[in-house]
């Protein structure tokens, strides 16, 4: 942000959009092998403003992905977090103005919170979480799928700091009958044609300990471009339902029918191992995106490095899931014949990035394929082979890194 | 109301702030190009359009144009919406 950007935003008016700085062209962009070649074309290493440069993937609406090498560290620095919008019209959101308004026919005492409210009114919750694009890694989908075509890297690890949805409601009051929480932030269509953002969640995961008002991450505000001055926090759910710059929060007696639950972010019944549900949205098709699948990312080696015969070689990388925690990270040097447990490092809680590490000597010349598979406390693990689906959500295919060995 | 018309407009300041930041995305000189153009850059940058290319084909195109206009309201006149599925399946698919 530049002075004159602060000095509006902390006179409350909005601030001009963001300045794109190009950095570099899209051959130096750290972009993961396997997205169609339009990606490469047109992606592109650029800081949106109060961020580092990103993979730039589209303009506007701004779809930003965070480069692998930040995940070598487990908290996912702000600056260099991942952006995601669906709609072009991202106001900037001035905090003395902001306002949480809670209501809908399912409340009885509507409330209109500041965020001075929010922050001294409610206990204040922290909580180590993974936010996950549903469709992270979507652009590896065989055969490739529509959609911003991202690579790893539409995740991120945080500490966030805020209130629980369940006090806040709580303070407002449910009557019987609820059985949706909807919720919309400020980002908005250009087109009044166009379906405004709006989700809803199931009381029960609204209700849930873990489910924030989110008013910190990091210690820090929330950069614009994640959602100022406060966003949901889903811990374990996909970050579809994580609302930026949320606005208001309504109770409903019924299914809330808007295009962003009732068409998009939904897949296949049954396809794949989900345990959380969510029944009021649920058809004999298909059903929402609930929670995260089981998954990893190994962060070293790179790919494409040589070592010498003979060498130790260090592989490390992250491991997370839906919520359950992850049981056991699994390493094969061989390209899958052979698994060997890895050692699991520093645990931030279950909804966390958890570290893994495993050593080994380089035995024979040539290239070698290093594979992780993470397991989760329920038995369940990555895939070898994609369950395809068309929106390219769940991506958990377990993904070799070659290096060389001479 | 007031209040709500100055927020609507100074929205619409950004959003076109947004635009004129905006690196254009130059596509493919070829017929349909300037259809394409005016119905599609008005919601979002032409890099939507290169980002997925070459794997569409012409049945992938229209689903996705049809999409736009059904789920997102883009106001394509039925007139224009076969010259952009052809320029789309044509310049940024597989042709077929």
């Amino acid at each position: 942000m530049d002075r004159r950007q602060f000095l509006q935003a902390s006179t409350g008016a909005l601030a001009l959009a963001p300045l794109s700085a190009r950095t570099s062209f899209a051959a130096d962009a750290p972009l993961t092998a396997g997205l169609p070649q339009g990606a490469y074309e047109i992606a592109g290493l650029e800081a949106l403003a109060g961020k580092r440069p990103l993979i730039k993937l589209t303009t506007r609406p701004p779809n930003y992905e965070t480069p692998a090498s930040y995940f070598s560290s487990l908290i996912t620095p702000n600056d260099a977090f991942f952006v995601r919008y669906h709609l072009a019209n991202i106001p900037r959101v001035d905090a003395n103005t902001w306002r949480l308004q809670v209501g809908g026919p399912g409340v009885e005492t509507p409330l209109a919170l500041s965020l001075a409210d929010l922050q001294r009114n409610f206990e204040a919750v922290e909580i180590t979480a993974v936010c996950q694009c549903s469709g992270n890694r979507r652009g590896l989908s065989e055969p490739h799928v529509p959609g911003v075509q991202w690579g790893v890297g539409a995740m991120g690890n945080a500490v966030w700091r805020g209130a629980r949805l369940k006090d806040i409601l709580a303070k407002a009051g449910l009557a019987k009958g609820t059985v949706e929480i909807v919720y919309n932030g400020t980002d908005g269509p250009p087109l009044t044609t166009t379906p405004d953002f709006v989700k809803s969640l199931p009381l029960w995961k609204a209700m849930d300990e873990n489910t924030l008002i989110a008013y910190e991450m990091n210690g820090q505000p929330l950069p614009h471009f994640n959602g100022f001055p406060a966003r949901l926090i889903v811990p374990g759910w996909t970050a579809t339902y994580w609302m930026k710059h949320i606005v208001s929060i309504e109770a409903s007696p019924k299914s809330f029918d808007g295009f962003w639950m009732k068409g998009a972010y939904r897949i296949p019944s049954g396809a794949f191992p989900i345990v959380q549900r969510f029944a009021t949205q649920e058809t004999d098709v298909n059903t929402p995106i609930t929670e995260t699948v089981v998954n990893s990312l190994i962060t070293a080696p790179a790919e494409g490095r040589r070592f010498q015969i003979g060498q130790t070689i260090d592989v490390a990388g992250i491991a997370w899931d839906g919520g359950y925690g992850i049981r056991a990270v699994e390493v094969s040097v061989d390209a899958g014949i052979n698994w060997r447990p890895a050692t699991l490092g520093k645990d931030d809680g279950r909804f966390a990035f958890r570290p893994w590490s495993y050593r080994f000597q380089a035995a024979a010349r040539g290239a070698a394929k290093i594979m992780a598979r993470a397991t989760n406390r329920i038995g369940q693990t990555q895939v070898e082979t994609l369950i395809f689906n068309g929106a390219g959500y769940h991506n958990n295919v377990i993904r070799p890194t070659t290096i060389m060995v001479a | 109301m007031k209040r709500i018309i100055v927020i609507s407009l100074l929205t619409l300041f950004a959003a076109a702030a947004v635009a004129a930041q905006e690196k254009p995305v130059v596509l493919k000189d070829a017929p349909g190009r300037a259809t394409v153009e005016n119905f599609c850059a008005g919601c979002h940058s032409l890099d939507y359009v290169r980002i997925n290319a070459p794997f569409m084909n012409k049945q992938g195109w229209t689903a996705e144009v049809n999409k736009m206009i059904q789920a997102f309201g883009a106001p394509i006149e039925a007139k224009d919406v076969g010259m952009i599925i052809d320029y789309l399946s044509v310049n940024y698919g597989t042709g077929g």
